[in-house]
């Protein structure tokens, strides 16, 4: 007679998803039960939620590989990484948000519980071990995340940008599920083991086609180039704290979810998907870097930059080596710091309750908020890649990888475009150190101040002690292999 | 100390001095004084401590010296430090400069003094870490971190043109320079280590080298700078506040030298022998070119840039040559060099501070006002023509010996560099100092402050003591350049042999 723990699947890969499960239903209640004025205690609730489960994913063993779900879940080093990434990014974006939906007075409940529903997601498809797990992961990520884009409701502009990405991203879902059915229907299985064995004995033209469609769905999810139309407008659309969300925390698990499809279902047929992923870390790191020069708003400008960011990460993902994970790997690391202080700065620029967004509005920052300006000047640097910021070891390990795998050809267009893009971050140095200063801006609120001198110090420190990062990027490479 | 070598200590003390000065409160004024006594102490401190490094320095020795290694990246790249015959000098020069340019700022700056000391001495810890560097990687970061602080020192204290170049300066070496990191992955891959004292035992395959090389000379050709990507460096030194000018002139034109002294030359030994034409035919076309391009200047400044130029001319050409006169000569002329040429650009901040311009025409007669001045700039000037009895002129001539020995023809249109070189100067000097004193805004002008002939002096007495005695350089470059030339003449016999042996290994 089958015991209790034979029927039920092994629950404790799943413990964080779990935790953040119930979390969140209780959230719900409390928040329908004391209705708006529960804003500010679902915040805090959804943060020090965010922050447990944190703290169980990195309580997780980090040698071994587990499945549960009869395989469906996954959890190893690498998703012990990447789930640490997510979590930090969305806990990060509800002490960003905090302070300012409260001043646009659009402070609801809802926003904590969409952050941390979407964080479910995500966490499931970084997880995820078979196609169907992987779908259903992105699609709760999404749904969630079309909300939060249009969350500033009274808005236009925030409303079109959910319209916007709602009707993109269903496409490019829809895309991927395409691409994920014809994968199926040539080798008999949703699981990833099951498709790298069956990849082993043929891979035929079909294959091929869904894995293009399977590309283009993620390519959509990362925005990288050629699918990066929605990136400028919804960047610029929605209310600056779901701009930073977006630019991290989903982007750690597109990339998670990336590298789960390619490295670890399709590992043998490198061959077919290192050409679109070569192609699309060129377009997007030439697209990215050039695109930028000409724009004015700073939340446009960090579209662009996160364009060609994700061009630098794939990098990595086109060597389809160790290194080349590992190199992506400690690229989103530090991708995350220098983002999340980056709009905890742009978030900050505030006077007499008006949000300024344009690179004009920085002018002469360094006379009125020197550390400020100090904190923004090592975010641009660093993302221009230049040493000792913890940014030039990002570059460092994927172009490393790009060299040893014989990429040569796409590490010098990678360092040309990075030549080209310090051009334009440069510039917001330049604006802020050489230019007039204008009135000082109101004081950081708390919560930007926490999240800015976090990103600051692994930003300007990471060469001091690059050890333990790198060491922890190494291992989840090492797990995938 | 906390496992800490003296040559740590030396990228550490300018680090602390900045801090300390971040943490100055009060107002403008006092916080300005404070500031620049703490950047004169912290700089001064620091020259004390690289004397104490170069009294256990071993001049005789050709090995690494003062090593000092920490777990850094990987196993492989490790946080390592230590001096030899090439770069102890260079560190010394450094560290002997900085304090005349702390001092050379002393009125000149105004505003925001206290960000001006701190980017000055963090640039410190950047360039004595280039030269410290026995890791490639480490030496990369450094050589590319100093660009930060430049940046910022052009674009914030320079002149009208400030933004043009401080951009023109970052993106023009940032280009050189990001070919030389793919380099150095390349390297890391095929050797194993980024280790710089592993690497010089290492042979890379001939065909690797060349690419190689070409990727590092992408990079030390713009830093040096080399005809015809030297066009950034007239735009930075016009634009530079003074002692801006003088560490671009002093010491990061040398870490191009340096580059080639300790990657290019001993590491990539069959390409340099390939390329060295190349590099021939680009110094004397920079010699040449430049110092006609400088007799046309109406800019003080400018004129001292493309002479600049052209004396680098000098010195790769004495790398190149691959004998031991040549080389000699390119490390005597860039210690001379990162003298003189700063000397001349205190001298124009004299003069600019005084007039708030640079414009040759705006000068004339000043010697019957100036004449301190006028024989401190005299000395300078004869030194930048190459006089013997001053230091320019050992340089150049070893250079030229050098270059003879490996071609004649080469040094006989170098030569013309020379000739040149006198025009140009001293014309600059009879425009300025000689003639009538007739501008009337040039009636009232002071000659030297005590705080100037402080600044001045040493570097007059300097210039004339390396000039007849130049030995005592010579003697600590000796020993690294004997064991670079064994180590080439090795690896060059090696793959002659190996070429030689294919066909009857087949």
């Amino acid at each position: 007679m089958p015991t209790v723990h034979s029927v039920l699947p092994s629950l404790a890969p799943l413990l964080p998803e779990l935790i953040l499960s119930v979390g969140v239903l209780l959230m719900i209640l409390y928040g329908a039960w004391r209705g708006d004025r529960s804003a500010e205690s679902v915040s805090i609730g959804a943060l020090v939620l965010l922050l447990f489960a944190l703290f169980v994913v990195l309580s997780q063993p980090t040698a071994g590989r587990v499945t549960t779900l009869s395989g469906a879940f996954v959890s190893d080093a690498f998703a012990k990484v990447m789930k640490s990434l997510v979590l930090l990014g969305s806990a990060a974006t509800i002490l960003l948000a905090h302070d300012f939906f409260k001043r646009e007075q659009i402070d609801r409940f809802e926003f904590p519980v969409l952050i941390v529903l979407c964080t479910i997601g995500m966490m499931v498809m970084v997880s995820a071990n078979d196609l169907i797990a992987l779908y259903l992961g992105l699609e709760l990520q999404s749904l969630a995340a079309y909300v939060i884009a249009a969350f500033h409701r009274d808005n236009a502009k925030s409303t079109e940008a959910g319209l916007k990405y709602f009707v993109l991203g269903a496409l490019s879902s829809g895309m991927l599920l395409y691409g994920a059915s014809l994968v199926y229907g040539f080798t008999g299985t949703v699981s990833f083991p099951g498709i790298v064995s069956a990849l082993n004995e043929n891979a035929g033209l079909g294959i091929v086609l869904g894995i293009v469609f399977l590309a283009a769905g993620v390519c959509f999810k990362m925005a990288a180039v050629p699918f990066h139309m929605w990136t400028p407008d919804v960047y610029e659309g929605s209310p600056t704290p779901v701009t930073a969300f977006f630019a991290t925390a989903p982007k750690m698990a597109a990339v998670a979810m990336t590298v789960r499809v390619f490295i670890g279902a399709m590992p043998d047929v490198t061959a077919i998907w290192q050409q679109i992923f070569i192609f699309v870390a060129v377009v997007s790191m030439a697209l990215g870097s050039f695109a930028a020069i000409g724009q004015r708003s700073i939340k446009r400008l960090m579209a662009y930059s996160s364009i060609a960011n994700i061009g630098y990460a794939l990098i990595g993902l086109a060597c389809g080596s160790e290194e080349g994970i590992s190199g992506l790997v400690t690229y989103m690391i530090i991708y995350l710091a220098m983002t999340l202080g980056t709009f905890a700065i742009i978030l900050s620029l505030r006077r007499r309750n008006v949000m300024f967004e344009s690179i004009e509005d920085l002018s002469g920052l360094s006379r009125t908020h020197p550390w400020v300006a100090f904190c923004l000047a090592a975010m641009m640097f660093s993302l221009a890649g230049i040493p000792p910021l913890a940014g030039f070891f990002a570059k460092f390990y994927v172009f490393a990888a790009a060299i040893k795998a014989g990429l040569v050809t796409l590490a010098v267009i990678g360092v040309v475009t990075s030549v080209v893009g310090a051009y334009y971050y440069l510039r917001l140095v330049k604006i802020m150190y050489f230019d007039e200063p204008k009135e000082p801006y109101e004081a950081m609120a708390p919560g930007l101040r926490v999240v800015l001198a976090l990103s600051s110090v692994v930003v300007v420190l990471f060469f001091l002690l690059p050890g333990p990062l790198v060491g922890v990027a190494g291992r989840a490479a090492r797990s995938l292999f | 100390m906390l496992g800490l070598g003296i040559l740590s200590g030396l990228l550490i003390v300018p680090l602390c001095g900045a801090a300390f000065i971040l943490t100055l409160k009060g107002d403008e004024e006092s916080v300005a004084r404070n500031s620049r006594w703490a950047a004169l102490a912290t700089t001064v401190v620091t020259f004390v401590l690289s004397l104490v490094a170069w009294g256990r320095y071993d001049a005789a020795s050709a090995s690494f010296q003062l090593v000092e290694s920490h777990p850094w990246l990987a196993e492989t790249i490790r946080f390592k430090l230590g001096v030899d015959g090439f770069s102890m000098p260079l560190i010394l020069l450094t560290t002997f400069l900085m304090p005349f340019c702390i001092g050379a700022s002393w009125t000149s700056i105004h505003v925001r003094v206290k960000e001006y000391f701190v980017a000055f001495l963090v640039l410190e810890t950047t360039m004595i870490g280039v030269f410290a560097s026995l890791d490639l990687l480490l030496f990369y970061l450094f050589f590319e971190a100093g660009l930060i602080p430049m940046f910022l020192i052009i674009g914030i204290w320079g002149g009208a043109r400030r933004v043009y170049a401080s951009f023109k300066f970052f993106l023009y070496t940032l280009l050189g320079s990001v070919l030389m990191l793919l380099a150095v992955m390349a390297m890391y891959w095929q050797a194993g280590t980024t280790d710089i004292p592993t690497l010089l035992q290492y042979r890379f395959p001939v065909g690797m080298q060349t690419w190689l090389w070409l990727a590092f000379f992408a990079s030390f050709a713009v830093k040096m700078p080399m005809w015809p990507v030297h066009t950034w460096l007239p735009d930075a030194h016009v634009e530079a506040p003074t002692a801006g000018s003088v560490i671009l002139a002093g010491i990061l034109l040398k870490m191009g030298g340096y580059g080639f002294i300790r990657i290019s030359l001993p590491m990539l030994p069959v390409a340099s022998q390939d390329f060295a034409p190349l590099v021939f035919a680009l110094s004397v076309i920079a010699i040449i070119f430049t110092s006609l391009t400088a007799l046309m200047q109406t800019d003080i400044k400018k004129l001292i840039a493309y002479s600049s130029v052209a004396h680098m001319g000098f010195v790769t050409l004495g790398l190149f040559t691959l004998n031991e006169q040549g080389i000699q000569g390119a490390l005597f002329l860039m210690i001379s060099h990162g003298i003189v040429a700063s000397a001349l650009f205190l001298c124009v901040g004299v003069v600019y501070d005084r007039m708030h311009t640079r414009e040759i025409a705006a000068y004339g007669g000043l010697v019957k006002r100036m004449p301190l001045y006028a024989v401190a700039m005299m000395v300078f000037t004869m030194a930048n023509v190459g006089l013997p009895g001053t230091s320019g002129f050992v340089g150049e001539f070893l250079s030229m010996l050098g270059a003879f020995k490996a071609n004649p023809n080469v040094a006989f249109f170098s030569t013309f560099g020379i000739i040149l070189s006198a025009a140009y100067a001293l014309w600059l000097y009879a425009r300025v100092i000689y003639g009538k004193l007739e501008k009337p805004n040039l009636q009232g002008i002071l000659d030297l402050d005590t705080r100037e002939k402080l600044i001045l002096a040493p570097l007059v007495v300097l210039t004339i003591y390396y000039g007849v005695h130049p030995a005592p350089v010579l003697d600590v470059f000796a020993p690294s350049t004997d064991a670079l030339m064994a180590g080439m003449k090795a690896a060059l016999a090696n793959t002659q042999t190996a070429a030689a042996a294919l066909p009857l290994a087949r």
